[in-house]
């Protein structure tokens, strides 16, 4: 079955809203406008209002809302329209969702899913385009998923939901018109494991660990690479928090090289996060030194050509893997 | 129980939706040569508006907000300040800033993705556009202070949307502001809607002038589509603020007739009859008929300023296509005062990549 990310995302909505009456949505611009992105489109009328709430323009209140709905026994699926204007609600999500178990000594639970669009691409200017996802990932007490494949956006909101920490969702904005073939269980139970990278092109060379929007990147480039004989392996992350280092260190081990694609900024990027595990686990078995591909550190551009100079893109890739291999 | 305070909120409209005077008009109207500048300034904002979504349908320039139907609200207030305020604007607010000087070209130049659009020749201290909503309540408050503390007799003047007056930014400013007696005037457009989120969805309170008193301030109810109104309250209001009497909030009633912005189609979430309807009340038919009536205008004039508007328009966007766009390192230009040198690698790197395949274009 052939559909999209987009498709994808909004059938696990669906299935979470239709089997579980604890489970409702809010947001701006989720009722009759179907999300931003358009991934709740129809369940206004399916679910009504009350479950598909409109909230009015406030993301620190709603995000804090949702916090208190979990806390009395809901499940609340809150989406921000972008990560640039999570951060109004950053103090929710750090100093109360990841904090509140701890803090009240095990006492109370946060099983709240938040789901946000991140990412640039789309001419969307500096305020629309931050790619964030390591803030997040930054945070203990919280989980941090990117799907990045029509499998994951199909199949991580159940587990997410059924966590009972609280779960941040980023889902690139260059990635709801992305189409794939969803594979066709007849239990249709689409659940995926949350907790490990994955292998989405093996390789022998070098390894290309990539997350989110720079997935579809990363393998263009490896097919390019393929093109001229170089074998590149694939791994992407899908979890950032907490980052499954055993899968990173297995392929760096086996490949002896690495290059890391990241749309966030650079220093102090997931990125370097990454290389800094590679570094710890696998040191000795390093071929050459890692490189990092990110996107430059600027405010993203409005303009289409300034903005594509500035993000990471298959060619940067490309470029990293030939100086990593010398080729 | 013993009643402690009582509040009331008033709204004001000296022209109904067919130009006729509901009541007596303000000293300054009495003289149509002072009318006449706001009727244009809200032309030529329609007219551009209508150019630049041209403009962006054939991908000259990027997403733009038009503001159809709520012309009024920015030249009404723009027309009151004085050079040194200082407009403090959102996305919306072009009819005020072209009022301050801000040229269509600069304009045409920040909606086309160059920064340089927003470094304007005329009112140097205005500020930028602010597109995350209601954080500029903030700013402007913050401005007003520092008029204050330096004891200069200017105003800051705020606009935000119906949708912004819902976040914290907002009451937080207004309440801060208040403390400091800041000279700051806010300015509500209530277009009626918040990208597809309507009024009533936004804010259960009757009226959202009514969120000043919460703050300690004065806040009233106009007529958004009525310029003479707009103008009469924002008048007051920076009067009052010069005057050392502390902030105050209008709440100036409209509707957004167009959509949202470009990248938006209304019809998804409201009734086009609805939207129909509210052409009947917009702003700058409103003024034509009262001039008319009053004998100050007629055809001949209105042809002469549509054709005027045109031109001053065409030159605009001709200037606008003339200038070439940034050449791709400008994304690390003015990010610093100076550029850290471990920026330079990074800033080559975008040099590499751009010139693989030339330079960009406009949109
Ligand atoms: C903090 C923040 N949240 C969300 C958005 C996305 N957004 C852009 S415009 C808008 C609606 C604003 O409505 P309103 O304040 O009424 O202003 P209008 O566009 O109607 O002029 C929203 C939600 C944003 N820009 N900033
Ligand atoms: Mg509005």
């Amino acid at each position: 079955m052939r559909i999209s990310y987009r498709e994808a995302m909004r059938q696990a909505l669906h299935e979470a809203l239709a089997n579980d009456p604890r489970v409702f949505l809010m947001g701006e611009d989720v009722g009759r406008y179907g999300g931003t992105y358009a991934v709740s489109k129809g369940f206004y009328d399916e679910f009504g209002p009350e479950r598909i709430r409109d909230t009015p323009l406030s993301e620190l209140g709603f995000v804090g809302a949702g916090i208190g709905a979990a806390l009395g026994g809901m499940r609340p699926i809150v989406e921000v329209m972008t990560v640039n204007f999570s951060l109004l609600a950053l103090d929710q999500i750090v100093n109360s969702a990841a904090l509140l178990r701890h803090m009240s000594g095990g006492q109370v639970s946060v099983p709240l899913v938040i789901r946000m669009a991140t990412g640039a691409g789309r001419q969307l200017a500096a305020q629309h385009s931050h790619s964030l996802e390591n803030w997040y990932a930054h945070i203990p007490g919280i989980r941090v998923l990117a799907p990045a494949t029509i499998a994951d956006a199909r199949g991580m909101l159940g587990p997410a939901l059924a966590d009972p920490d609280p779960v941040v969702i980023f889902e690139h904005a260059q990635l709801y018109n992305m189409e794939d073939d969803l594979r066709d269980e007849p239990n249709e139970d689409w659940a995926c494991d949350i907790e490990h990278a994955a292998i989405r092109r093996p390789g022998s060379q070098l390894s290309l660990i990539t997350y989110g929007g720079s997935l579809p990147k990363a393998l263009d480039a490896a097919a390019e690479l393929a093109r001229d004989g170089i074998d590149v392996e694939v791994v992407d992350l899908r979890v950032l928090r907490p980052l499954d280092t055993a899968t990173i260190a297995e392929s760096v081990s086996r490949t002896h090289r690495a290059v890391i694609v990241d749309e966030g900024w650079r220093s102090g990027s997931l990125a370097a996060e990454v290389m800094a595990r590679i570094v710890e686990r696998c040191f000795y078995d390093l071929d050459a030194p890692p490189l990092r591909v990110c996107s430059e550190e600027v405010p993203i551009p409005y303009a289409k050509h300034m903005e594509d100079a500035a993000l990471p893109q298959a060619a940067k890739i490309v470029a990293a893997v030939r100086e990593v291999l010398n080729v | 129980m013993a009643t402690v305070a009582r509040f009331e909120i008033g709204f004001t409209r000296f022209l109904d939706a067919e130009g006729e005077a509901t009541q007596e008009l303000p000293a300054f109207v009495l003289d149509p040569a002072n009318l006449i500048p706001l009727y244009r300034a809200m032309q030529l904002t329609r007219a551009f508006d209508t150019k630049a979504i041209a403009l962006q349908r054939t991908g000259k320039i990027g997403t733009f907000a038009s503001a159809l139907g709520q012309e009024a609200i920015g030249v009404g207030v723009a027309g009151a300040m004085r050079k040194e305020d200082v407009l403090v604007p959102s996305y919306r607010d072009h009819a005020a800033q072209f009022v301050r000087g801000v040229t269509m070209t600069e304009s045409l130049l920040y909606w086309g993705g160059d920064e340089s659009g927003s470094n304007f020749s005329v009112p140097r201290e205005d500020f930028p556009i602010c597109v995350p909503i209601g954080t500029q309540v903030c700013h402007a408050a913050g401005v007003a202070y520092a008029f204050k503390l330096r004891k200069e007799p200017r105003v800051a003047t705020c606009f935000l949307g119906d949708g912004a007056t819902s976040k914290g930014d907002f009451y937080e400013a207004l309440n801060f502001a208040a403390v400091w007696r800041a000279p700051l005037v806010v300015v509500i457009n209530n277009n009626q809607w918040a990208i597809s989120v309507p009024r009533e969805h936004q804010s259960a309170t009757p009226t959202l002038a009514q969120k000043a008193i919460a703050a300690g301030i004065e806040g009233v109810q106009v007529d958004g589509n009525d310029v003479i109104a707009v103008h009469d309250a924002a008048r007051k209001a920076i009067d009052k603020a010069r005057a050392g009497g502390g902030p105050s909030l209008i709440e100036a009633i409209s509707y957004r007739l167009g959509d949202h912005t470009t990248a938006d189609d209304a019809t998804r979430y409201r009734d086009p009859d609805v939207v129909q309807q509210q052409w009947a009340n917009e702003p700058i038919r409103r003024l034509r008929n009262y001039l008319a009536r009053i004998g100050a205008w007629d055809q001949e004039k209105e042809e002469r300023l549509l054709k005027e508007c045109t031109e001053q328009i065409n030159a605009a966007v001709e200037a606008y296509l003339a200038i070439p766009p940034p050449a791709t390192t400008a994304m690390f230009d003015h990010l610093y005062a100076t550029l850290p040198a471990t920026l330079q690698e990074q800033r080559e790197a975008a040099q590499w990549f751009a010139s693989r395949d030339g330079g960009g274009s406009h949109g």
